[in-house]
This record gives C-alpha cells, sequence and structure tokens, in this order.
C-alpha cells in the first residue's frame, strides 16, 4: 500500500496520529512525517487516517 | 444480496455512511438523495481557508473510496416525506424509492433571525454557494461587516474577515463573551482578548433588534437602540436540524432526530440516523441525548450505524456496545487555533488551567481542562501547534476513562 500526503494541505493536526500511530507521527518541531508504503495489514487504519484527516489530505494509492 | 438503502443527505455524514456501508459488507444498491448540486464537500473551510482565498473552492470535494463507486447519487434533489411504514421516501420531483434501509443524514441549517428589515446583505455560512456569495462581498473594497452571533462560526467569519482588510468588523452577541457557552469564561476571556488584539470589535450583551435600509441592509439596529452601519452582515446564531421530511411518523424530532445508543431512530433497526441531525445518548457521558455538530461525529456515528444496519439487513448479530464516541473539535481563527477533546460542556463548573498562564501571559499557549465530579471531562487547548499537541496528550486519559454515572 502506498500513502501520499498532500504537504500543501497538511496542517498538522495529527488526528492521522491517534488512527495509525504506526504510519503517522510527529516529529520534535510537531511536523507530519509517515511512513510511505506501509504493509498491508495496516490498511484499515490508514482509511481510518485518512477519513478523520480535517484536511483530506491524505490518500491511498495502492 | 438484494435490496436498497436509501441515503437521505448528500454531505459527510450521507458519504460516510455510504463507504461505511460498503465497508461493512452491504453489496446492495444504495441510493443518496441530497438537495445540494454538489457531491459532498468539505464544509470547515467555508469560514477560514476558503473564504480568506487561501485554497480554492474545488478542494473542498471529498474523494469518495473506490468502494462507493456504484452507489446512485441524486443530486439536486430533495426528500420531502417518508413513510416509516411502508419503507418509502417521497422526493421532490414527484418519484418515491422504496427501501429496506433508511439512513437519515440530513443535517442542519442555519437558523434565521426573523426581526424586520430588508434581507439583501445578509449572509449565512453553511453551504459552498453561502461561502462564494459572501467571498465576493468581503473583497469588494472598504466593506464595514457585522456578524451577528459569537460562537465558532461567527469568530471564524470574523477573523477571515480581518484578514482579507476589510474596513471593519464587529461581533455582535447577546452573550457577555464570545463561544462562553460551550467553552466556559475562563478561555472565552482570552479569546476576546485575542481577536480585539487583532482587530475585531464586540458589541457584547445586546441582541439585534432590527436591520436598518430600503433593498439591502445599510446598518443593524441593536437591542439598546443604536445602529451599528453594515454593507455585509453575516448571521451565525446557530442551527436547526433538517428534520421536517420524517414529520408524520411519530418520531421525537424536537431537536435533530433522536436516536437510541445505537443511533437507531424511533425504535426501527432499519432506520438509523448519522452525523449532525442525529440526537444520541454518549454512553462515553452521562447518556442524556444530544445532538453533536462536530466533524468527528459524521465518521463516528456513520460506522456505528452501517455495522447496525447491515447487521439487521442480513440477519445476523451485530454484537456491538453502545456508541460512545470521543468528540473532537477544532477552530482556527487568525493565527490561533483551538483544540478540544471530550465534552467540556459537561464539566464548566470545574475548570483548571493545566498548562500556561492566561493572566501573566495573554498570548501564550493555554490548555484547559473541565471536570465533573473531580473528573477530566475534557480540554481545550488554545494557541499555537504546541498547544493542540498538549491536548492531544489528554487525548488517552479521556479515552480509558470508565462511563460517567447517569
Ligand atoms: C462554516 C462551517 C465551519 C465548520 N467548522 C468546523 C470546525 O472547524 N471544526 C469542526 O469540528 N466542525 C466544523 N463544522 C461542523 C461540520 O462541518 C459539521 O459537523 C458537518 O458538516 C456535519 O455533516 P452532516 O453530513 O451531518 O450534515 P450537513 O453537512 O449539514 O449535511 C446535510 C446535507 O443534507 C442536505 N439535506 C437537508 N435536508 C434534505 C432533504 N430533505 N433532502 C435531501 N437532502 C437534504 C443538506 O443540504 C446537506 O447537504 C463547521 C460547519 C460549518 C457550516
Ligand atoms: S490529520 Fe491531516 S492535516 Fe493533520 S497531520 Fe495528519 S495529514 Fe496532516
Amino acid at each position: 500500500m502506498k500513502v501520499v500526503v498532500d504537504m500543501n494541505k497538511c496542517q498538522d493536526h495529527g488526528q492521522c496520529v491517534f488512527a495509525a500511530p504506526d504510519v503517522f507521527s510527529m516529529d520534535d518541531d510537531g511536523h507530519l512525517v509517515f511512513v510511505a508504503e506501509p504493509d498491508d495489514t495496516l490498511r484499515d487504519d490508514v482509511e481510518e487516517a485518512a477519513d478523520v484527516c480535517p484536511l483530506q489530505a491524505i490518500r491511498i494509492e495502492d | 444480496m438484494t435490496g436498497r438503502i436509501v441515503v437521505a443527505g448528500a454531505s459527510m455524514g450521507g458519504l460516510r455512511a455510504v463507504e461505511q456501508l460498503r465497508a461493512a459488507g452491504w453489496t446492495g444498491a444504495i441510493t443518496v438523495v441530497g438537495d445540494e448540486p454538489h457531491m459532498p464537500y468539505n464544509r470547515p473551510p467555508l469560514s477560514k481557508e476558503v473564504l480568506a482565498g487561501k485554497a480554492p473552492f474545488e478542494s473542498l470535494a471529498f474523494t469518495p473510496k473506490a468502494a462507493a463507486a456504484d452507489v446512485e447519487w441524486r443530486l439536486g434533489t430533495r426528500v420531502v416525506a417518508a413513510g416509516l411504514d411502508r419503507r418509502v421516501v417521497d422526493l421532490d420531483d414527484g418519484s418515491a424509492i422504496s427501501y429496506d434501509g433508511l439512513v437519515v443524514a440530513t443535517g442542519m441549517r442555519p437558523r434565521r433571525l426573523t426581526c424586520p428589515g430588508p434581507l439583501t446583505g445578509r449572509h449565512t455560512v453553511r453551504t459552498l454557494t453561502d461561502a462564494q456569495g459572501l467571498r465576493g462581498e468581503l473583497t469588494r473594497p472598504g466593506v464595514r461587516v457585522v456578524v451577528v452571533g459569537a460562537g465558532f462560526i461567527g469568530c471564524e467569519v470574523a477573523a477571515t474577515a480581518v484578514g482579507l482588510g476589510v474596513s471593519e468588523v464587529t461581533v455582535v452577541d447577546p452573550l457577555p463573551l464570545p463561544m462562553v457557552g460551550p467553552l466556559g469564561e475562563l478561555l472565552a476571556r482570552a479569546l476576546l482578548e485575542r481577536h480585539q488584539e487583532r482587530g475585531v470589535r464586540f458589541r457584547l450583551g445586546t441582541g439585534v433588534a432590527g436591520f436598518e435600509g430600503d433593498d439591502r441592509v445599510t446598518g443593524v439596529v441593536l437591542g439598546d437602540g443604536s445602529v451599528l452601519p453594515a454593507d455585509v452582515v453575516v448571521e451565525s446564531v446557530g442551527s436547526v436540524a433538517n428534520g421536517e421530511w420524517l414529520d408524520g411518523n411519530g418520531l421525537d424530532l424536537s431537536d435533530g432526530v433522536l436516536t437510541c445508543e445505537h443511533l437507531r431512530v424511533g425504535g426501527r433497526p432499519e432506520v438509523v440516523a448519522v452525523g449532525d441531525v442525529a440526537r444520541f445518548p454518549n454512553a462515553r457521558y452521562d447518556g442524556v441525548p444530544r445532538r453533536v455538530e462536530h466533524w468527528s461525529i459524521p465518521t463516528d456515528s456513520a460506522k456505528h450505524a452501517a455495522r447496525m444496519l447491515v447487521a439487521e439487513l442480513t440477519g445476523v448479530q451485530a454484537d456491538l456496545a453502545p456508541f460512545a464516541p470521543l468528540p473532537t473539535f477544532w477552530s482556527d481563527q487568525h493565527d490561533f487555533r483551538l483544540q478540544s477533546f471530550g465534552a467540556p460542556v459537561l464539566g464548566l463548573g470545574d475548570v483548571r488551567v493545566l498548562d500556561g498562564d492566561p493572566d501573566r501571559d495573554p498570548e501564550g499557549d493555554v490548555l484547559v481542562g473541565y471536570h465533573a465530579d473531580g473528573r477530566l471531562v475534557g480540554v481545550v487547548a488554545l494557541g499555537g501547534h504546541g498547544a493542540a499537541m498538549g491536548a492531544a496528550r489528554y487525548r488517552a486519559q479521556l479515552l480509558k476513562q470508565p462511563a460517567l454515572a447517569a
């Protein structure tokens, strides 16, 4: 699974971090970092993360 | 799988319902009926980035999941009535659709002021069309703006208008402080100061008695008789649930659509409600049914309601615990953000500063905790990014908490 985050849209809300902590996290400056090609077993979590992102910045490309 | 689920309302709640019905295994037909002409789009930027012109209107559209590709969308079409005994909805084009399952996702519309005066020049912000109209007016040179209602949407619009460089912005509210109902005095006072510091004026403790002007509004008459000159008026005085189409079915529609702890409507397992319109008891708190107009609710409620509905229609046991979402809310105003987790409104009687010092450092980050019976029930952060992250640290604690006694 391939995860794409539109960094022009992302405002570091961090909601994705709660939904899929294995894929998304915040660095020390409070900016989003994420695993670009997470394991397929994490698909449900990543879909949830995409749903809860207030900026709708997360896309899943298979 | 045969049968049809009808989803009334084609916004976030309707879209999430469709996606979650598919995720829950429903392979039958789905028809979504929505009175707006657009595919579902995201509302929060309508008072923020998009109104400010920082993001284009096109950026609002949600990207529906692939699983929802075979759904029938009847847009620009309104549901005018429902016969729940006969399992049928009537549309404004004269047609009717029979259903096996029904999802109520018709949301809210802005409440309007009924006091006398012209209508032209008075705006609300709920739809894309509303925001386009308002943006057109706010970007005319030198306009004077009056925002009626100092809630979240009113304060966001006021902040955006200042950012757009309008000549003046005044917020009017009968309450003594902005956003005081949901947030309590401590934060409301801090917010008032931050807004004033950034150029928003306030007329608090007074309502609106009427509007001046012949063809279009030129002034707002306040309760004390004084008049605020105005080229543009924004009414943000709360919202009304779109539930009238369900009249005549013996439902409790007094404030949204009442549901049980599983989001079912009127004791009917084949009818569920999601999003802003649903008045549901939250098993996490006191079990009192409430509507929650937060962006997080359409997604959370759609997930629960879709599972219940699909289980019912396919004859399997759902085995779900009662719906118990953790309400999550944010609001962006000027250069600061409010980030809320939990239910601050249930803890307004015991508000404590958890971090920061709003008296000594009025521009600094603050984190506030709301307590009931000595227990934390909600946190709200005000400030920059660090503040929001601070609030997030309490999220796990708020989630772990056992339900409060009724
Ligand atoms: C300007 C604005 C800013 C916001 N900002 C924030 C924010 O910063 N943070 C936050 O947490 N939340 C925010 N919200 C709240 C959030 O957007 C809502 O909670 C969310 O949109 C609710 O979605 P919904 O699908 O339940 O209802 P709605 O979005 O109201 O959708 C209901 C849909 O049903 C349609 N409909 C109504 N009646 C009928 C009928 N009879 N037949 C067919 N269709 C019908 C309506 O036209 C509408 O399209 C904001 C809302 C607004 C308006
Ligand atoms: S939820 Fe969205 S905006 Fe927030 S950090 Fe994640 S991708 Fe960025």
